[in-house]
């Protein structure tokens, strides 16, 4: 005897004790600490901060515990998280170029000022599995003291700005419009995005969004979807300095140190009757070491460049449209796995639908 | 603590006491700033009926697509008298209107029904109460997907443009070639409207058997998407039309049959498979609808016979 | 003396950086007029017509229209850059046509030959079904294209007869301006001497007032009263199409004639 659909809130409460059960594995294993997580898989925890829009390595090794390690889980919940944080206030512009350097290199000059300092990178390692690791063991032997880096690590794009070689770099928050008036850059957190966007929200956009979705983008550039012919012109990694100016102070202070990478990619510009040929930049952001997001931005935020510089868009990547309202895990994530959801009455409109086209196609005698 | 009283037949409706809300969190869920964001996004959409008004949407502890539009709305609108009921497929008991409920009854302590009568805001996925709403009370829909016409060109900055300047001619070509193709227009549900003879609008996926509730109701209805960041209303006593052809006229569904568990033949009708062979039976799709017609002595075909166990 | 005119185009141009694509182009268009936009390929002549039909804004100059009196506006000349998007858009769906080079440009693929035909009535409101068939079978007719195919797509259709679907989908509102934007070079010859024919019959049929862009001298002779020549984005000669083409004035015209091959 059919009866009406029960019991909902035992259903959930019980794959709630399941779930939990599933996150702890097997008891005998030690659990998992917040600080292990941060120090071991410290690069899952910069990707979730980064595309969490929160600087926070213990919430965010909470967000990777609790999720069992699924990144797009982990960088929900930090988010809904952040949505319930007071705010304090805007940061002023992070100074990169006062950045304390772990890690800076440039693809365009074999050598420059200040050096190529390679930093903890798997670039130069063989992706050959070590078992080693598996058994575990003795933590690596001290380093000795390194060279002190060199206090002025002037940026590539500097240099290549003294000959006039590169664009003048424009505040980001103009509109479509070049000749408008720089305004207060949008909070995409507390707007939403309106389409034709300026470029600090398609930055701000570009920096939240999912990497996997940025790096296929910036590839597709790369393959000829749109070709920008990018050089990485300089990836600098390191701690910045967080300044703000409270109201009640009227001056800066610093706030605390975070670590972010910083990618600048050069790329060719035809120029025109007006403007002489001169390089064009892509700008990347992240935070901690997220080095394949920082590029993969760049790339993409050149691509997107193609209105304002002229070019005609013709590929998926200089679509702003297309491509920010698809880059958003939250959004994507949530939307795809909503067909989940029961969807049985609009599948029952269908059925009748279907049901009655057939019916009159078979009275009609059937294919005409 | 006191839980939301389960279904089964014959059991009592009940409104759930309010309990005392989770004192960690802003009443609702979101902070006041947030909330007065929405609430003056509500008031232009309530000024504009059926216009698409752009608000910051938040990240909320459930999946956008999963409901965070009508949650917002509600989350802005709600006050501690209120009586919340939360349906999903016109049910309080499915689990995606359980998990919303909760929420809301942990964020705000406010009273939860399940009686669509005594509710004075419903939050709905995908369908409208069969009891007619009354001045007074709000109707919340969850919307994934705001634009009418987003299968027809899914450029937002285009759709706005076409919005602005009532330029529908998109919509009535994809009309005609249902028509014309199939001898009737094939939208079954997210059927559209113009609302107050002006906007298209896009009714959420209800199904269109609901669309006629909502042209002059009484009720206020506002509309929220999440994820795509925008929200619509309809004022009370407002005409809302399901576009259509003079001569091939708006059609709701109809069934040949009544419902299985209280006899209605005027209700939208869930289709249930019963056994291996198929069998299937109809019962009503609004819960509450179905369990007050039996409270008041209506039977189905279903119930009360010792030989109908399939 | 009343002023007849339909289209009066003041001195208007457009700059490409420091190229002038065109340049101080002037003339009037009276009712029923049709006239043709000569030039090789560079001339202008497409920037002009973009121009005219205000698909791309002008630089300089004006043009002015002279739109149907109705409640809100009186008749006679009333300069378009005056008017909103919306009056513009709306003027360009009812009383303008515009006929693309290639038909795919001007029509929906995706949806029936039928709907195409009648979406301008339903744009302008009209609800009935079987009345909006009813006249897109009519048009169709007209443009010599089979009723039966009234449910068929454009991608089933060969490209004359896109052609004409396209030129039926632009007059079902019975515009009094037609822009035409090469409108037969796409096709086969014999397909073209077709096209021509319909297009001959029905713009002294309807009235229509029409700019036909060019660079085929036997199209303009064949269709229009009146020509202008372009070179280099600007006018060389303009005037009676059989005087300018049996008496060429201009160096650049005389060219342009003698090096048209006689079939």
């Amino acid at each position: 005897m059919y009866v009406s659909v029960k019991g909902g809130e035992a259903a959930i409460e019980n794959s709630w004790r399941l779930l939990a059960q599933a996150r702890r594995g097997d008891p005998a294993q030690p659990e998992l600490g917040l600080d292990t997580i941060a120090q071991q898989l410290r690069l899952a925890v910069h990707r979730v901060m980064t595309e969490g829009s929160l600087y926070d390595t213990e919430l965010a090794a909470l967000a990777i515990k609790q999720a069992s390690g699924d990144v797009f889980e982990a960088v929900f919940l930090l988010r809904a998280y952040r949505t319930t944080l007071p705010r304090f206030g805007y940061a002023l512009p992070l100074d990169t170029g006062a950045m304390h350097i772990r890690r800076r290199i440039s693809a365009a000059f074999k050598d420059l000022p200040g050096g190529q300092v390679l930093g903890p990178t798997p670039d130069y390692t063989q992706r050959l599995l070590d078992f080693a690791l598996a058994a575990g063991g003795e933590p690596p032997a001290p380093l000795p003291p390194a060279p002190a880096v060199a206090a002025h690590m002037p940026r590539v794009l500097e240099l290549l700005n003294l000959e006039g070689l590169i664009e003048a770099e424009r505040p980001a928050n103009l509109g479509a419009d070049a000749s408008s008036q720089p305004t207060e850059p949008t909070d995409l957190t507390r707007e939403p995005l309106a389409f034709p966007a300026t470029r600090a929200a398609r930055l701000q956009s570009l920096a939240r969004a999912d990497e996997g979705w940025l790096l296929a983008l910036g590839y597709s550039t790369q393959r000829g979807y749109a070709n920008n012919h990018p050089f990485a012109g300089e990836i600098r990694m390191g701690d910045v300095v967080v300044e703000m100016v409270p109201e009640e102070l009227g001056f800066a202070i610093d706030i605390g140190d975070i670590s972010v990478t910083e990618c600048q990619m050069i790329n060719q510009f035809s120029g025109s009757r007006e403007v002489p040929p001169q390089f064009t930049q892509g700008y990347g952001l992240a935070f901690g070491e997220c080095e394949r997001k920082a590029m993969s931005m760049a790339l993409v935020d050149r691509a997107l460049r193609a209105r304002e510089l002229g070019e005609p868009p013709v590929a998926p990547a200089q679509d702003e449209e297309f491509v920010l309202s698809h880059g958003d895990s939250l959004e994507s994530s949530g939307f795809v796995q909503h067909l989940k959801l029961p969807h049985y009455v609009d599948f029952q409109s269908e059925l009748e639908l279907v049901r009655r086209l057939r019916q009159a196609h078979r009275a009609e005698g059937g294919a005409a | 603590m006191n839980t939301e009283t389960v279904h089964t037949t014959g059991a009592p409706l009940a409104v759930a006491p309010a309990q005392s809300a989770d004192s960690d969190y802003n009443f609702a869920f979101l902070d006041e700033q947030t909330k007065r964001h929405i609430r003056r996004a509500l008031l232009k959409a309530v000024a504009v009926p059926g216009y698409q008004v752009p608000f910051g949407s938040r990240e909320m502890p459930l999946p956008y697509g999963w409901g965070t539009g009508g949650i917002q709305v509600t989350a802005a609108v709600i006050g501690c008298s209120d009586v919340l009921k939360v349906i999903d497929q016109g049910a309080d008991g499915t689990v995606n209107a359980v998990n919303i409920r909760r929420f809301f009854a942990r964020m705000t302590g406010v009273q939860t029904t399940t009686a669509t009568e005594k509710a004075t805001l419903v939050q709905t996925r995908h369908r409208i109460p069969e009891t007619p709403l009354r001045e007074g009370q709000i109707l919340v829909y969850q919307v994934p997907q705001p634009e009418p016409l987003f299968r027809l060109e899914p450029r937002r900055a285009q759709t706005v443009k076409l919005h602005a300047l009532a330029e529908y001619g998109l919509m009535s070509v994809r009309l005609y070639e249902d028509i014309a193709h199939l001898g009737a227009i094939a939208r079954t549900y997210d059927y559209p409207v113009r609302v107050n003879g002006r906007y298209v609008m896009s009714p959420s996926p209800i199904p269109k058997f609901d669309n006629p509730k909502m042209h002059l109701n009484p009720a206020l209805q506002l509309f929220g998407a999440g994820r795509e960041k925008r929200l619509y209303a309809v004022p009370p006593y407002t005409s809302v039309e399901s576009l259509a052809f003079e001569d091939h006229p708006f059609e709701v569904q109809r069934w040949d049959h009544a419902c299985a568990l209280c006899g209605a033949g005027d209700s939208f009708l869930d289709e249930v498979i019963v056994d291996n062979a198929g069998r299937r039976l109809y019962v009503c799709s609004d819960s509450d609808h179905c369990q007050s017609r039996q409270q008041a002595g209506h039977t189905g075909s279903a119930v009360g016979e010792p030989g109908s166990q399939p | 003396m009343t002023d007849d005119r339909l289209l009066s185009v003041q001195g208007v141009g457009k700059h490409y950086g420091a190229r002038w694509a065109c340049r101080d182009v002037s003339f009037d268009l009276w009712p029923g007029e049709v006239l043709a936009i000569v030039g090789e390929s560079g001339s202008g002549k497409s920037t002009l017509l973009n121009l005219l039909s205000l698909r791309t804004p002008m630089d300089e100059g004006a043009v002015h229209y002279a739109l149907r009196a109705d409640g809100n506006t009186p008749g006679g000349l009333h300069n378009l850059a005056t008017l909103s998007e919306a009056r513009q858009r709306l003027l360009a769906r009812t009383d303008w046509g515009f006929v693309e080079q290639n038909p795919r440009d001007g029509l929906r693929m995706a949806v029936s030959a039928g709907a195409n035909v009648a979406e301008r009535l339903m744009v302008l409101g009209q609800e009935h079904y079987g009345r909006l068939r009813c006249q897109a079978l009519d048009w169709m007719q007209r443009v010599e294209l089979d009723g039966h195919r009234i449910d068929e797509r454009p991608t089933q259709f060969s490209g004359g007869m896109q052609q004409r679907l396209q030129i039926a989908r632009n007059l079902v509102t019975r515009p009094r301006l037609v822009f035409m934007d090469e409108p037969t070079s796409g096709l086969d010859v014999s397909v073209q001497a077709r096209l021509l024919d319909l297009l001959r019959s029905l713009t002294e049929n309807l009235g229509l007032a029409c700019i036909v862009v060019t660079h085929d001298l036997a199209v303009a002779r064949l269709l229009a009263q009146r020509m202008l020549v372009m070179k280099d984005g600007s006018v060389v000669e303009a005037g009676l199409t059989d005087r300018v083409l049996d008496d060429p004035q201009h160096p650049y015209t005389q060219l342009l004639v003698s090096s048209v091959l006689t079939p």
